[in-house]
């Protein structure tokens, strides 16, 4: 967990959430989580009937990877409240970045908390997702 | 959507943490203690949308006894894409997930049952020069464990798009 008197407005933590990312991991993720949209896994579909040249990762997918960066620095059970916006597909052979940014630490109902803003990008430098996440610390 | 029982079991938060890329012991180890004091297996905070496994209507999932899928067999679709994204998460072949939210109002374990109940929130429109028209709607899902206490809600936006996202 983190602690106040260690994080200031400004304060950054990265992470790669991916290199290369492979179609296995896509059906590996449609299998856990019970989406078996034929787009994220079906290149016969996607690209003949759907229109996209690839099949392309669930955005939850992107987000999971990104609540991993998230809780690698907020530390395990501390999140209050986390959300993001799909901003840009992601195909395979992507490499993700994840950064989380300290925007506001603050007292609520008697907790410490920490606001972060969350940019995950692509090895072209897209904003895949963009959003928020707010986490109890240690005061 | 409305699922009666999430069974939130080990197994299932081992090979969901697995499929994002994340080792950490806390999803696998009973006997694990974090640092911020979590102990017992946990479910990762994207965990909640593995629920569609226990929703027996989930439409994107393919069906037993003969009902049609759109995915490929023969030929490239099984049918024609139908059904209406909704906030839950993707959709046919032009819906797709805008955004999603989670609020945390208990830890999630290993060993919970949820329940689930989502209503529809708002609904919009907007022009894009990527996809077209498209038609935003927003879910809201509360999930409920064994004693009947708030643990999360999670709020989806889906999106319906007039033709294929330029990229």
């Amino acid at each position: 967990m983190l602690k106040a008197s260690e994080i200031k407005v400004g304060d950054t933590h990265t992470e790669v959430l991916v290199e290369d990312l492979k179609r296995t991991q896509i059906v590996q993720y449609a299998g856990a989580s019970g989406d078996y949209n034929p787009l994220h896994t079906d290149e016969i579909f996607t690209t003949k009937i759907a229109g996209y040249p690839t099949v392309f990762a669930h955005g939850m997918l992107t987000m999971g990877m990104t609540g991993r960066m998230v809780t690698n620095y907020v530390g395990d059970g501390t999140l209050k409240k986390y959300g993001v916006r799909f901003t840009s597909q992601v195909w395979p052979g992507d490499t993700l970045t994840s950064v989380a940014t300290v925007t506001e630490l603050r007292e609520e109902d008697g907790e410490s908390l920490v606001d972060l803003e969350i940019v995950t990008t692509n090895q072209d430098g897209v904003a895949v997702v963009t959003g928020s996440a707010t986490a109890k610390i240690a005061s | 959507m409305a699922i009666d029982k999430f069974l939130v079991e080990a197994s299932h938060i081992m090979m969901f943490a697995r499929s994002i890329g994340d080792d950490n012991p806390i999803y696998y180890d009973e006997d694990h203690k974090s640092e911020s004091g979590s102990e017992g297996i946990i479910a990762p905070p994207t965990f909640a949308q593995s629920s569609a496994q226990f929703d027996p209507d989930y439409f994107l999932r393919p069906k037993t006894g003969g009902v049609g899928w759109f995915g490929s067999g023969k030929e490239p679709t099984g049918l024609k894409p139908s059904g209406s994204g909704g906030g839950g998460g993707g959709g046919a072949a032009a819906g797709l997930h805008a955004e999603q939210h989670f609020e945390y109002h208990l830890p999630l374990k290993a060993g919970d049952v949820l329940s689930a109940t989502t209503k529809p929130g708002n609904a919009w429109e907007k022009e894009s020069k990527r996809a077209g028209k498209l038609k935003f709607s927003e879910s809201v899902t509360e999930y409920r464990n064994q004693n009947g206490d708030l643990v999360i809600t999670a709020t989806g936006v889906g999106v319906q798009t007039e033709r294929p996202v330029d990229s």
